[in-house]
């Protein structure tokens, strides 16, 4: 479905032998790029532009369906999209909810649920 | 399938909200994730490029000849500002130290469980009475919609407290799917503080 970007590549010379991030990006933390730049793009190595690009034409979107899409191992994704939002080309949602299990956030999914039921 | 909210249509502030769907292989995940996703279940087969696709010996059970090499997931937009994701935690042992990932906050779990063979379910079982802190029901997947066993025989099957709740789908069905996923997140509600420290 997906091929990786560069084969030729061991995956974690792409970030410089980083593997942790500073943040919890959690595989479904939310990213988007609103405010996308067309000269930003094209500086940016192969993976972070296909990630930065996908996050423009995807519209918000999880960590994972940017990994997935883009063909990019999770662990490598998240360093690559903590870089780009560190340089503000990417917005990533910690979420206004500290807890999954805060009864607004599960109160809110479960009416939204029943209303597409 | 129609949906009210193009998913690109969600807002740069959205809220995710995630639940976590295992059980062995061939209990039906990927299915259950695909009734209700609006984008195909996308095997994350980059979440491990190291890995060769393996052959799984129970595999051929219900003549599915593929399994899930990482994981499904799913997405369903339920608002422009909110989005719920479905991850599918994959039943091959090798792939059990993904579910603490998978798992990091997930706001409930569904365990899925084939009655003709429970014991696949058995790992899953485990790590969530165990390893995890988010509250779980186990849903018995009925594949010819029949319900073969009673479902209290299956509880003490599989060993279920009480306490948790047990249900049968139709993994096939949207409706049934969401309905499943609506006893998962309450029984978290009934589970966890109003507002749980993370």
């Amino acid at each position: 479905m997906t091929t990786t970007v560069n084969p030729w590549v061991r995956p974690y010379v792409l970030t410089g032998g980083r593997t942790r991030t500073q943040h919890q990006l959690y595989v479904h933390t939310l990213v988007s790029a609103p405010r996308y730049d067309q000269a930003v793009a094209a500086d940016l190595p192969p993976e972070s532009r296909h990630l930065y690009e996908r996050a423009r034409a995807g519209g918000t979107q999880s960590i994972a369906e940017l990994s997935a899409y883009c063909g990019i191992s999770l662990g490598v994704t998240r360093v690559l999209l903590e870089d780009l939002a560190a340089a503000d080309h990417v917005q990533i949602n910690d979420g206004v909810y500290d807890s999954p299990f805060d009864h607004r956030l599960l109160k809110r999914v479960i009416d939204g649920l029943r209303e597409l039921a | 399938m129609a949906f009210a909210n193009s998913p690109d249509r969600l807002a740069p502030n959205a809220t995710s909200a995630k639940v976590v769907i295992a059980g062995g292989i061939g209990t039906g995940k990927t299915t259950m994730v695909g009734a209700v996703s609006e984008i195909p279940p996308a095997g994350t087969e980059a979440w491990i490029t190291q890995a060769s696709r393996i052959v799984d010996p129970s595999a051929d059970v219900n003549a599915k000849t593929t399994t899930t090499i990482a994981t499904d997931f799913g997405r369903v937009t339920l608002a422009h500002d909110l989005v719920l994701y479905l991850f599918g935690a994959p039943g091959q042992p090798r792939f059990w130290p993904m579910w603490d990932d998978l798992c990091r906050s997930a706001s409930a779990v569904v365990i899925l469980a084939d009655t003709r063979r429970l014991d696949v379910s058995f790992p899953a079982m485990d790590y969530f009475e165990n390893d995890s802190d988010v509250p779980f029901i186990v849903a018995v997947n009925l594949f010819d919609g029949v319900q073969t066993h009673p479902v209290e025989q299956v509880r003490d099957a599989l060993g279920i407290a009480d306490s948790v709740p047990l249900v049968t789908c139709d993994a096939r069905s949207r409706e049934s799917v969401v309905a499943t996923l609506l006893v998962a997140l309450r029984n978290t509600m009934v589970k966890t503080p109003p507002v749980a420290a993370g």
